[in-house]
């Protein structure tokens, strides 16, 4: 047991930063993925057809390809289209993409939650739609919207554990890596699942006090 | 690009039989963990509570290396196919029992008292009464998870299950890249998922219909 301990003390360095690259991966898939994500719900609901049709096959086909599948994609499809990016950009990318699809249906219920009267009561106060998007709709819709997201953000946070499958030192890849060296394969990865727990279950807590914060303030 | 995609459709049964074997262990294994999760003693409660937040709070392919690397080292050996199976349902234990759980809260709580009133020891409630209903409730989240399982199983190529995913990565490689391959893949799985959603929209209208309001 001591000798497990004093293993985990030496490997929980190396593990760390793989947990730092993990998190970036997350940081720069959400950043990328949330825009686009609030982009692709006003587009599904716009009512032109040419806005509308493509960005909803562009959302049926990000959520229902397996994040792995794009993942791969974006890594191997870049370069022999003529575009080179480092392993990191490929990986956050490809996690952008699969959360831009995720949260665009996230977002979408969110906006649809704003009531109808808000609406109309900017309209009857001289708005133009922009404006009522803007300031009415858009900043009630991303709060309700905000527990459903936080919780996908826990599920792209696990799924940067693929990016393992396109060389990323990120926190699997250093435990497989560590692993291999020492042949604790059993030990290390316990230690690695461990990491992720200390990430996913406080967050998930947070998660769901934002949820109840929420409910009570809609009453 | 046809020809890519008839090469992956050979990957198809070892992706069908992962998930559904993991749905199977994981729709089974979840009926004790809920009862646990209700149980009336802190105990097996507790027990569940952490089963339930450990397994989904670690990814799905960590699950894989730590049984087949892991255990496989040494303590024991499964096949790549096994071990897939194992994790990824004892994964699907977690979710399912939860998505049961969300069943319990749906019901009426006339439905409990009505039972108890009707003198139905506790066994015969959950049996009669509770579980059928509870059921109905259930198919469409059930079949939702089961969409998403089958995709989150790609991570069993990972350690070595000849299913779509690895066949994707074979002919990509051969090809030397492109996106062919892969976009071939995700319309096979997206066609894969169809069925099943459009089987619980159908289910899910007809089981809607039998349960106390």
């Amino acid at each position: 047991m001591s000798g497990l301990l004093a293993n985990w003390a030496d490997w929980l360095p190396q593990l760390w930063k793989g947990l730092l690259i993990s998190l970036q991966l997350t940081g720069a898939a959400l950043a990328a993925g949330l825009p686009l994500g609030l982009a692709l719900a006003l587009l599904t609901s716009a009512r032109t057809p040419w806005l509308k049709w493509p960005a909803i096959a562009l959302v049926e086909v990000g959520r229902g390809a397996p994040a792995l599948v794009v993942l791969q994609m974006v890594y191997y499809g870049l370069p022999s289209a003529g575009i080179n990016v480092s392993a990191f950009i490929s990986g956050a990318l490809a996690l952008a993409l699969t959360t831009g699809a995720y949260t665009s249906e996230i977002l979408r219920a969110g906006i649809n939650a704003v009531p109808k009267g808000e609406v109309e009561a900017g309209h009857a106060l001289g708005m133009t739609p922009g404006d009522v998007l803007r300031f009415v709709v858009i900043p009630q819709g991303v709060v309700f919207a905000v527990p459903a997201l936080m919780g996908f953000a826990i599920l792209i946070f696990q799924a940067t554990a693929l990016t393992f499958t396109i060389a990323i030192p990120e926190l699997l890849a250093r435990a497989y890596r560590i692993g291999a060296a020492t042949y604790l394969y059993l030990d290390v990865l316990i230690l690695a699942g461990l990491v992720y727990l200390a990430i996913t279950i406080p967050f998930g807590w947070l998660v769901n006090r934002a949820a109840r914060r929420l409910g009570s303030h809609l009453g | 690009m046809t020809g890519v995609f008839l090469a992956l459709l050979k990957g198809v049964p070892v992706a069908l039989a992962v998930t559904g074997l993991a749905f199977l262990i994981g729709a089974v294994l979840g009926i004790p963990l809920v009862l646990m999760r209700r149980a009336r003693s802190w105990l097996p409660r507790l027990i569940a509570r952490i089963y339930i937040d450990v397994m989904r709070g670690i990814p799905p392919v960590v699950w894989l290396f730590i049984i087949f690397f892991g255990l496989g080292s040494g303590i024991i050996a499964l096949s790549p196919f096994r071990a897939a199976v194992l994790g990824m349902g004892l994964i699907s234990a977690a979710y399912l029992a939860e998505i049961y759980r969300g069943g319990f809260l749906t019901l009426p709580a006339g439905q409990n008292a009505a039972a108890v009133a009707l003198g139905l020891t506790r066994l015969d409630t959950l049996r009669y009464v509770l579980a059928p209903q509870v059921l109905r409730v259930s198919v469409a989240p059930m079949a939702t998870f089961l969409v998403s399982l089958l995709k989150d199983t790609t991570v069993a190529s990972t350690i070595g299950v000849r299913d779509v995913m690895m066949l994707v990565t074979q002919q990509a490689q051969a090809a030397g890249g492109g996106f062919a391959p892969f976009i071939a893949a995700a319309v096979l799985y997206i066609l894969l998922s169809i069925p099943v959603a459009v089987l619980a929209r159908t289910m899910d209208a007809r089981m809607r219909g039998r349960i106390a309001a």
